[in-house]
């Protein structure tokens, strides 16, 4: 088992139409890929319904193409688009 | 701090609605090593690191790609100008196309879409070999699919040799009638003052200074950029100008991170990040839409020069703040096929291709992916030539030409060529004969600039 230390942040994100069960659904196949839930937030900008979810996958049980495909059907049987990218990136883009 | 709500939809909208890419990763690969009087020993080596190599490039960008969700449109792999490799062998056109025939293996097999370096540079002189390569250019490039041509033919500090210029003029309409359309053209671009670390095809090249490998990386985004010009539609130029600025920031801080990380993971040097904006066929991904955006009535309108070079100056600005690894070409590309802004200034007859040769004194490239009448005299192409490079050569930077004479077609005829690359207008070319200056043959010298020492 990986040093439990070790985080490696991701962040979900989610646009498209607000509608229930979004969340259980992304807690699901969170729980099944022993991915943690470390925070949840939403936003509309511009009519558009936003989410972010912070997870940390240093513990999951699949990769991250994996992850990538489960996201995506989840996405295209609710009709929202659903990213999952490493936090890096955020950091990289908006933090000098 | 926490990376807000804000902040991870603006990323997301990037690559969602508005086509941002990692353009390239290219692998630059020393070859000089293989050289062998043997023209079979120096093909088994060059075979076997370029698969090795490029097989490894497209398993970590497919790795990096799902990491950080931004995609990897293209990978690539940049050679030692070929004309090393083939000094030291028989002086015959087979050979210089066996060695291309070899490269294309290669690159098939390591599942490459395209390998840049099959070129010279012959910037002040030609030796030999060079000559042999240049004279085998057409067949190689016909008889490949993935190799890509380039030459260096002037530089500020050489001047311009004239003895290339007239040959490739002779090359170019050569290579057109062995392609369908002439789109075999697409795949050789001659240069000045080329960039020896460009990681964009067909230019790229992996130059002899560089270290044994160099992951170079070209990043783009002109969605991007003209969607942040649109929801600033009132304000002054210097404000234009901020904003351009700190969003070529952005993308090129996401180019710098995954461009060292595919270094670290291939256990190579980290070579550039080139902020180009380049554009693609899809809707929205144009140079020309940003420049409208800008407030310009139609590319290739009066007061497109001036709205390009505050574009390029906001790009690079905001490159070089990012990273301190900017280099390449970075700036904007002006492709006509590539383009729908430019192809419907071309169409319109707004833009001429008298205004494109104006533009590129302040892009970042050249007269790009253009098509002309394919009767078009080889000396007609070499003047045209010449005259670009001049550009570049007199300001220090770099230019080049890509262009496709289309045989049997006239101005006016639209041609398509397909997939990435486009299509395009054939453009009016002036067909008075300046065989008489070219052909005085020689070098153009240096400029002044060049004695700056």
């Amino acid at each position: 088992m990986k040093d439990k230390k070790t985080t490696q942040l991701c962040i979900v994100t989610v646009i498209g139409e607000d509608h229930v069960g979004i969340v259980g659904r992304l807690a699901t196949v969170m729980a099944r890929a022993n991915i943690n839930i470390l925070d949840i937030t939403q936003k509309v900008f511009e009519e558009t319904f936003v989410m972010t979810m912070a997870v940390d996958i240093a513990l999951a049980s699949i990769g991250m193409d994996k992850i990538k495909n489960r996201l995506d059907r989840i996405g295209k049987e609710m009709a929202l688009k659903i990213t999952i990218q490493d936090d890096n990136i955020f950091k990289a883009m908006h933090r000098v | 701090m926490t990376i807000s709500v804000e902040e991870v939809f603006e990323t997301v909208r990037m690559t969602l609605d508005h086509h941002f890419d990692i353009r390239t990763v290219t692998l630059g690969i020393n070859l000089k090593d293989c050289v062998d009087r043997d023209l079979k020993g120096l093909t088994q080596r060059v075979q076997q690191r370029i698969v090795e190599k490029g097989r490894l490039l497209n398993e970590y960008a497919d790795r990096i790609e799902h990491k950080y969700g931004i995609p990897i449109t293209n990978r690539r792999i940049a050679v030692t100008p070929a004309s090393l490799l083939l000094e030291p062998l028989p002086r015959t056109k087979a050979t210089a196309v066996r060695l291309a025939k070899a490269l294309d293996v290669a690159a098939r097999k390591a599942d490459i879409d395209f390998l840049g370096g099959f070129g010279a540079m012959v910037q002040k002189g030609m030796t030999k070999a060079e000559e042999t390569l240049i004279d085998a250019l057409p067949e190689a490039l016909s008889k490949t699919q993935r190799v890509c041509g380039f030459l260096n033919l002037a530089s500020t500090l050489a001047g311009i040799n004239m003895d290339a210029i007239v040959k490739v003029g002779h090359v170019i309409k050569d290579l057109a009638h062995r392609s369908e359309n002439g789109i075999g053209c697409a795949k050789i671009a001659v240069f000045a003052n080329v960039p020896e670390d460009n990681p964009f095809m067909a230019g790229a090249h992996h130059g002899i200074g560089e270290p044994d490998f160099s992951l170079n990386i070209g990043i783009s985004g002109p969605g991007v950029v003209r969607d942040v010009v649109a929801r600033n539609p009132d304000c002054d130029l210097t404000q234009l100008s901020e904003v351009i600025k700190r969003t070529v920031f952005k993308i090129t801080r996401a180019g710098e991170l995954i461009g060292r990380e595919m270094a670290e993971l291939m256990k190579v040097d980290f070579g550039i990040v080139d902020v180009s904006l380049a554009a693609t066929t899809s809707s929205g991904d144009s140079i020309a839409e940003i420049i409208e955006a800008m407030g310009v009535g139609q590319m290739g309108a009066p007061g497109t020069t001036a709205a390009l070079a505050l574009l390029i100056d906001a790009v690079k600005k905001g490159g070089a703040m990012a990273s301190g690894n900017v280099g390449g070409l970075s700036g904007t590309f002006i492709p006509v096929s590539e383009d729908e802004g430019m192809i419907r200034a071309v169409k319109a007859g707004t833009l001429s291709l008298e205004k494109l040769e104006a533009l590129t004194s302040v892009c970042s490239v050249g007269l790009d992916m253009f098509a002309i009448p394919g009767d078009t005299p080889a000396e007609v192409i070499s003047s045209l030539i010449a005259d670009e490079l001049s550009i570049g050569v007199a300001n220090n930077k770099t230019t080049s030409v890509r262009v496709i004479p289309v045989p049997g077609q006239k101005p006016g005829a639209i041609v398509h060529f397909g997939g990435l690359l486009g299509s395009a207008p054939v453009m009016e070319i002036g067909q008075a004969s300046s065989s008489r200056f070219i052909g005085r043959r020689g070098r153009v010298p240096s400029p002044l600039r060049a004695l700056r020492n």
